[in-house]
């Protein structure tokens, strides 16, 4: 028998270079600090911070969860301690783990915010990428930029002369079409599209008549939105050149792959570490095995790789 | 704190929607503190998703035991697991009750319980037996009160109050608790003999100071931190909030503190009373 090599599960998102392409998503993570008793966070391709914005923020109403079937409600509101004390309390951790650092950003009011973090983010070498999170369900707007093409367009093209950067587009999946936005990003410049955040959601006690979230309505995620999500990025993969990062319900290494024969470059566990808080782990222990077992020594040979049902 | 795999030993009804569920792990037995919680994957699969947070109510060896009611689906699956299978759980988490301050051994305890909220005060009455804990337990009517053999074994005074008056105090567990503090001044008191409700003695003698230690039902706990506050008393108070993480990622369980948000899993459950905003 001929020994096999090794799979390598090297991927480069824009000029950013991963060891295997499995993150966390943001939001689902903490500052990494929060698992470190529960995997080895050296391990991950790269992390995804929670949501930075300018100002600190304290978040919406509690409940701020739920639980939905396969699936959950949050409205957390992007909680968080604003960009100086990110900077100064939970970067120096993060800096130590000596993997790639993606910190998600937000703006509270206007775009111009976005301009701000990155031109801050981008004076720190240990910032490895900067994701736009241009389509937080929680921020009670009446239309997330990510819904707009112009303004992703528009955003994606302020931010990109302010950063050489790997830049990261977080897409909302609440869109009539997502090719149409992962285009614009592509347009202005953006590096990869994360694909997807959640979707609207809301859940009633019928007990009492009233929302089960404090902010009445928040961001379903989970199981549940997967099919969704493999749909999107393969749509997205089938119009767009910049490399997708897919997510939405990744839960094992099976609900993963799906992600990859669709067509994205890179996946990030987001709910599931919820759960088992070593999901990530073991995923990349798992795509390496299917890749033996497959024969694949890149994950070129599994991205995008879809075939027909009758082939 | 860690993600382990837990033999059941035994998972039965205790009363009405009570049950006992006792695990083997050395490792939870090892480190618990009284208040901490673990966070139980009641299914193998994905449905319901979510992990189910429960307190642990007692260690003994290398077993560990949590109390829950069958409220939902998540808890009328847990009932249906068998002893010998496994459980997946993440544990001891959260931040317990202080029940090592240096003061501790001088102050009188005292344990207000509303329903299912006795479930770790059990632990922790165990960690304070030496100092004689008073306990009020709180519930809608006699069926409804727990662990009240299991509190009289540890030696404690027991105190029970029904919202029916089915059995003890007819009222609130807060109201009593307002009763019992009341007759008895906090510096000076000597001898209270005072028949509160059926005529248990309450504490004997030294010119002790109270603690409170509480869980329960949101109101309730939010009555024991105004009444500590008019008694100049300290309160800790052990907090319930719907989870996600249970290890402070999320931060779903959030509740409101003089220094911002904090989080119920990861800084609580337990918080002082006088930390909290009502």
């Amino acid at each position: 028998m001929v020994k096999q090599m090794k799979p390598n599960l090297n991927v480069k998102i824009g000029n950013l270079d991963l060891k295997n392409p499995v993150m966390v998503a943001s939001g689902t993570f903490g500052y990494a600090r929060e698992f470190e008793d529960f995997m080895d966070l050296k391990k991950l391709g790269a992390i995804v911070t929670k949501t930075i914005t300018l100002k600190a923020r304290q978040g919406n109403l509690t409940p701020r969860t739920c639980e939905t079937p396969a699936g959950m409600l949050n409205s957390i509101g992007l909680e968080n301690p604003g960009i100086d004390k990110f900077i100064q309390e939970k970067l120096p951790f993060l800096r130590k783990l000596g993997i790639p650092v993606i910190v998600s950003i937000a703006a509270e009011e206007t775009p111009n915010e976005f301009a701000i973090l990155v031109k801050r983010l981008d004076q720190i070498s240990e910032v490895s990428a900067m994701e736009l999170n241009i389509s937080c369900p929680n921020l009670q707007k009446n239309k997330l930029i990510s819904q707009d093409v112009k303004d992703t367009l528009e955003l994606v093209s302020v931010v990109r002369k302010l950063t050489s950067k790997c830049l990261i587009a977080k897409l909302s999946p609440s869109v009539t079409s997502i090719t149409q936005i992962a285009l614009a990003a592509q347009s202005g410049g953006a590096d990869a599209v994360a694909l997807i955040n959640t979707l609207g959601g809301m859940s009633i006690d019928v007990h009492k008549r009233t929302p089960k979230l404090g902010a009445w309505v928040g961001g379903l995620s989970g199981p549940a939105i997967r099919p969704i999500a493999v749909k999107m990025v393969w749509e997205a993969y089938n119009k767009i050149k910049i490399p997708i990062i897919g997510m939405g319900g990744i839960m094992d290494t099976e609900s993963a792959l799906e992600f990859f024969i669709a067509g994205a470059t890179a996946i990030s566990v987001g709910t599931a570490n919820f759960i088992n808080p070593q999901t990530s782990q073991e995923i990349i222990t798992g795509l390496e095995q299917y890749m033996l077992k497959n024969n694949m020594q890149n994950l070129s040979a599994l991205t995008g790789r879809l075939k027909a049902c009758k082939a | 704190m860690a993600q382990i795999k837990v033999k059941i030993i035994s998972n039965s009804r205790v009363s009405g929607n009570y049950r006992h569920l006792e695990f083997e792990s050395g490792l939870i037995a090892k480190h618990a503190i009284a208040g901490q919680f673990v966070n139980i994957k009641v299914v193998d699969g994905w449905e319901p998703l979510l992990r189910r947070p429960l307190s642990i109510h007692s260690v003994k060896g290398q077993k560990v035991k949590v109390i829950y009611e069958i409220l939902g689906k998540g808890t009328q699956i847990l009932s249906t697991r068998k002893p010998g299978e496994f459980l997946d759980i993440l544990g001891p988490l959260g931040n317990g009750f202080n029940s090592l301050s240096p003061n501790t051994h001088h102050l009188t305890p005292i344990l207000i319980a509303g329903g299912i909220g006795v479930a770790p005060l059990v632990f922790l009455a165990e960690k304070l037996k030496l100092s004689k804990p008073l306990v009020l337990i709180g519930a809608m009517s006699k069926k409804q009160i727990l662990c009240l053999q299991e509190f009289k074994a540890l030696g404690c005074t027991v105190e029970l109050a029904t919202d029916d008056g089915s059995v003890g105090f007819k009222g609130r567990v807060t109201d009593l608790l307002r009763i019992v503090l009341e007759q008895t001044p906090l510096e000076t008191r000597q001898k209270s003999r005072s028949a509160v409700t059926s005529g248990n003695l309450f504490l004997t003698g030294q010119a002790k100071r109270v603690e409170l230690f509480s869980c329960g039902p949101h109101p309730m706990l939010k009555a024991v931190a105004q009444i500590a506050g008019e008694h100049k008393i300290n309160a800790q108070l052990s907090l319930e909030e719907h989870m996600a993480c249970g290890i402070g990622a999320c931060l779903g369980c959030v509740v409101a503190t003089k220094s911002g948000y904090k989080t119920v899993c990861k800084d609580g459950p337990v918080f002082s009373s006088e930390e909290l905003v009502w």
